[in-house]
């Protein structure tokens, strides 16, 4: 043996390099040039079609999205100083448009619209935002991924679980229940537009027909309160058989030597999923976790198909919205932008969990 | 010395020779209506013809389907790749012809004499597209429902005003009979809702864009005609008097045949459908009249060419030729449409003086008018659908409004006054 | 499988088949809506979708949704478009993707540390985001073809296909079961004189072959089901693949029973690619998924 023996084998930049350059030469075309080519657009004024040449702006796009300010409310007054109260016994304020629009004492405010606000004593504090949809594509995506994160890998471990049994006709059941993966989004999203429908929707007859009548039928994705829901819900409905192999994958990697060392020990089924089971599925919690929560933020198909962001921005999602602006508003530099913060975010995120779960 | 002679000849020969089929420059053509077997052989008709009528043009079509359509056109437009004749629909026109990919049509003089306000589409005192038809909102109403509730039938020149209006809803909905008492189609999220409901609020005086300057929404949008508009809009979902955004398509489709709705306000590429299931029973209205008249909007699809067409003569010429009589009769009997000019209905199976759709070229000629001719269209209809679809579910008005305004007037500032460019 | 038959676990496994079933129809039942829809005329259709016999064959069955639907666009070109564009991409990217792994795992350069950061880093990036400056892109590339060297990539095959034969997903993949093969294999085959393309080609791939199963269908499922893009950069129907042609069917007045003769049809190719690599994909998973 040569002395160089380890070294040679695994040092060869060139054959690295060639081996590996195809594949890199067209990440960096396809993905990282047009993601750059993003970055700057939104720096700038860039439209999709315009006759007018493009400028740079610095950060007014990114002020623009992330703008908010604090507006306090007095309570109005009657002419002897009383407090005005209403029939109903609620206190009145001046209405926010005559702060936000032309007001020139809150110049800094023009152009805001209510976000959410509070109540201190009699005081009101409103939390204005410049670009309010932004906001609710905002808090709507983070609300999305996290609820689907936990709940989409709890419930595909449950049946991952459910088809690690040892039964005859077990891998029926895997194939079913992984259908849904292999229908495209778009489809699923169309079919389950007449699933919600509010009138004659299979979901509301279902629910009436379980509860022999009493169940008054909803229009899940008109309400702002549970079109969220109804998207999440499908969502997990559609993709989380494909988290439930990954599980299933890792528990079959779980060596039967420990169930049956459990076996003898007279460990009960939770001890065993506690003790055995659980541990056993540690790096696979992680890789799910992971892939969810990137999938989640991308949410786009489904709110395109089924609600278009309503009703009431109660679905506005960032990737939904960076593609309006983009596309339908011609505002390549306002949709680049959000793109970009999107990408900082999910980023950040994965950084912290990466740091979480690291190898201790 | 010879053998020159000979190549001369030669090429005269065979110049001569393929005459009509080589020397046919090619054209390409850009459409809307694939999946649509009718207008496909339509406009395949009209294609065939064309090219056998001269030698000097060969128009070959390309479709799209309609929903994909602008997609398409604005990403061919970024890649500067664009055919020599696209059609556009009248709205959007001045976006694309200020954006630079369109340029004006080049028509023999008089070549749109006659032709429904609708159908010819200007922007800057040029022409830059022209349509074939026009389309036409009207008031579904089965006689049989109207007598039923002693309900006049209102005239162009009488049209319902508000207070009948609402007074008719309210006699329909406390009836039980129906399951809504009107049907606006709010399923259909498009183009739909800034074309059909946008009149609304130009009847109680307001508008999309303050149309002296089009540089800003204030005021037009967010006024008092604005909110007033936008109360009444919001009481017909309160009332339950009209279903809501998340209306399925299906019903918005049967819903009135089936008689689940009393009234729908629809287009005429439906009024065909709607007679065959209904026969004389139904009426076609004109629009409300809520202080400024009754009205509906103008423009549906048009023919135009693109900026970059190496032969804009050509593709002119093919769009002349395609608005002969006969050929909007064609299309006027296969989808409906009403046909652009009064010569041409006289052709027609149903806009023919006494047919069964005569009714909508008067409403057409009368009542049309125009969304704001401006390239922020495409912008302000985005935003007008948004702020309807918030006010029917719950928004409050100037909120949803004065929101609307806002992004409007952003959108204007950003484009620099959507000013021609120099 | 032994006959234990005390009735206490007769039971119990009749619980259990019972609850399987139950989840099993929740998984299924949007799908046989949609098979069973595709033979009922509109109105039935529409009818049924208040009643159990949306789930039904009942009523007027027939075929005339399928025929009606191939009146309506050419479906066999749309679905020949996306399996054609379908398997030069998954073929492509296997090869590209699985090389590249095997070159960040196996082999010490310089760099590869860094670029395989920004390559996991590119995950997070959804397509759609920068579908338009890829437009862009694509728009200024050249292309060496049957007439010369031509400018521009749009309304091709191959704009559809190469921007997609390398993703961060499938190299991830890779990566993720390479790391888990034994060392001593590599070594070996060195001290046999191999050369590195060898050691790939001819001792990683026939042992890899779960992993290129999962890749495939993941890539698979990606691909076929491509709208935005394909939208953007086809012109002519010629290139045009099945979720593009899905558009065809949303008309006016929506033919129903047509859109779920298409969706079913359009469906069926997909679900015939996972039936057929299913069994690898299963096993696959279970040595990729695991060490996170």
């Amino acid at each position: 043996m040569r002395p160089n023996q380890t070294k040679s084998l695994q040092s060869n930049t060139l054959a690295g390099w060639l081996m590996s350059g195809p594949a890199l030469l067209l990440i960096t075309l396809f993905l990282i040039v047009p993601f750059l080519l993003a970055f700057w657009f939104s720096f700038t004024n860039q439209r999709l079609i315009s006759p007018n040449p493009t400028q740079f702006v610095g950060t007014s796009n990114f002020e623009q999205l992330l703008g908010v300010g604090t507006l306090v409310l007095e309570p109005e007054t009657a002419e002897d100083g009383s407090l005005v109260v209403s029939d109903k016994g609620e206190l009145s304020y001046p209405r926010v448009r005559d702060f936000t629009r032309n007001n020139p004492d809150f110049q800094h405010l023009n152009g805001m619209r209510e976000w959410f606000g509070w109540d201190w004593g009699n005081t009101r504090v409103l939390v204005l935002a410049r670009d309010l949809v932004f906001m609710k594509a905002l808090t709507n995506t983070l609300f999305f991924v996290a609820v689907v994160a936990p709940l989409q890998s709890l419930i595909a471990l449950l049946l991952a679980l459910m088809i690690n049994q040892k039964l005859r006709g077990i891998n029926v059941f895997r194939t079913v229940y992984f259908m849904p993966v292999v229908v495209s989004i778009v489809v699923v999203s169309l079919l389950w537009r007449f699933i919600y429908d509010g009138r004659s929707g299979l979901l509301n007859n279902l629910l009436q027909f379980l509860s022999f009548g009493h169940f008054r039928p909803v229009d899940w994705l008109g309400n702002p309160d549970t079109a969220m829901w109804a998207i999440i819900v499908m969502s997990i409905w559609q993709a989380v058989g494909f988290h439930m192999v990954i599980w299933l994958a890792g528990l079959q990697n779980i060596p039967l030597t420990l169930y049956e060392a459990a076996d003898i020990e007279g460990a009960s089924s939770w001890q065993k999923f506690r003790f055995v089971t659980w541990p056993g599925l540690r790096n696979t919690a992680v890789l799910i976790l992971v892939v969810i929560t990137m999938q989640a933020f991308a949410l786009f198909s489904q709110i395109d198909v089924m609600t278009n962001g309503g009703p009431l921005d109660s679905t506005q999602t960032l990737v939904f919205q960076a593609v309006q602006r983009g596309y339908e508003q011609q505002n390549i530099a306002g949709g680049s932008a959000i793109s970009v913060l999107l990408f900082l975010m999910v980023l950040a995120i994965s950084l912290v969990q990466r740091y979480l779960t690291r190898e201790r | 010395m010879k053998s020159l002679s000979i190549l001369a000849a030669t090429l005269a020969f065979s110049t001569a020779l393929g005459g009509a089929a080589f020397a046919q420059t090619n054209l390409t053509m850009w459409y809307h209506g694939a999946g649509s077997t009718v207008e496909r052989d339509l406009i395949n008709g009209i294609i065939t013809d064309f090219n056998g009528s001269q030698t000097d043009w060969k128009v070959s079509l390309q479709e799209f389907p309609q929903a994909a359509y602008n997609d398409s056109v604005v990403a061919a437009a970024v890649a500067g790749n664009l055919p020599d004749i696209i059609d556009v629909d009248g709205p959007v026109m001045p976006n694309w012809a200020w954006a630079g990919y369109m340029q004006p049509l080049q028509l023999s003089e008089g070549a749109l004499d006659g032709f429904l306000p609708g159908a010819i589409g200007k922007y800057n005192d040029q022409v830059y597209s022209v349509g074939l038809w026009d389309a036409a909102v009207a008031m579904y109403a089965r006689k049989s429902t109207l007598e039923k509730f002693d309900i006049r039938v209102p005239t162009l020149e009488e049209p319902w005003t508000r207070e009948e209006f609402d007074g008719i809803l309210e006699t329909l909905k406390a009836s039980g009979e129906f399951d809504y008492p009107l049907n606006l189609g709010m399923a259909d999220q498009g183009e739909w809702y800034p074309y059909a409901f946008a009149p609304f609020l130009w009847s109680f005086g307001g508008d999309l864009v303050d149309r002296t300057s089009y540089e800003t929404a204030e005021g037009a949008l967010n006024g008092d005609a604005a909110v007033e508009f936008g109360e009444w809009w919001q009481s017909l979902f309160t009332n339950n008097y009209v279903p809501g955004t998340s209306q399925d398509m299906a019903s918005h489709e049967t819903g009135f045949i089936d008689g689940d709705y009393a009234l729908q306000w629809n287009g005429n590429w439906v009024a065909v459908k709607t007679l065959e299931a209904l026969g004389d029973d139904v009426l076609f209205l004109p629009a409300p009249d809520f202080g400024n008249g009754p009205k509906i909007g103008g423009a549906s699809w048009q023919f135009g060419v693109s900026s970059t067409s190496a032969h804009p003569d050509g593709a002119s010429a093919f769009i002349e030729f395609a608005l002969q009589p006969k050929y909007l009769a064609a299309f006027s009997d296969g989808i409906g449409l009403i046909p652009a000019t009064a010569e041409a209905a006289a052709l027609t199976k149903n806009y023919a003086p006494g047919g069964a759709l005569e009714s909508f070229y008067a409403l057409s000629e009368k009542q049309a008018m125009l969304r704001p001719v401006t390239p922020g269209y495409v912008f302000e209809a985005l935003e007008f659908r948004k702020a309807l679809s918030d006010i029917a579910n719950g928004a409050d008005v100037v909120d949803a409004l004065d929101a609307a305004t806002d992004a409007i007037n952003a959108d204007i500032a950003r484009n620099n006054n959507y000013a021609a460019a120099q | 499988m032994a006959a234990v038959t005390s009735p206490n676990q007769r039971l119990k496994i009749s619980l259990k088949y019972l609850l399987l079933i139950l989840v099993a129809l929740v998984f299924v039942f949007p799908i046989v809506f949609m098979v069973v829809s595709s033979f009922k005329p509109d109105l039935q259709l529409l009818r049924d979708t208040s009643s159990f016999a949306a789930f039904l064959p009942v009523g007027d069955i027939s075929l005339d949704n399928y025929f009606a639907a191939f009146r309506r666009a050419p479906v066999g070109l749309f679905v020949f478009n996306s399996i054609f564009v379908t398997t030069l991409t998954v073929l492509g990217s296997l090869f590209l993707c699985s090389m590249a792994a095997f070159a960040f795992v196996f082999l010490e350069f310089r760099g590869k540390e860094i670029v395989l950061s920004i390559i996991i880093a590119t995950l997070i990036v959804p397509f759609e985001t920068i579908a338009v400056p890829m437009l862009m892109v694509v728009n200024s590339l050249p292309w060496i073809g049957g007439s010369g060297i031509t400018w521009g990539w749009l309304n091709t095959y191959h704009v559809q296909i190469v921007p997609f034969l390398a993703d961060a997903l499938t190299i991830f993949l890779f990566v993720q079961f390479f790391r888990d093969l034994p060392k001593e294999l590599i070594e070996a085959a060195r001290l046999d004189g191999a050369s590195w393309f060898q050691i790939y080609s001819m001792v990683i791939v026939p042992i890899a072959g779960p992993v290129f199963a999962t890749a495939a269908i993941l890539k698979f499922l990606a691909m076929y089901n491509q709208y935005l893009w394909p939208l953007m950069v086809t012109q002519s129907e010629q290139f045009r693949p099945v979720m593009v042609g899905l558009q065809y069917f949303f008309q006016l007045n929506t033919a129903w029973g047509e859109v779920m003769a298409y969706l079913s049809m359009i469906t069926l190719p997909v679900l015939a690619f996972y039936l057929f690599l299913q069994r690898a994909f299963i096993t696959s998973i279970a040595s990729t998924g695991i060490k996170g």
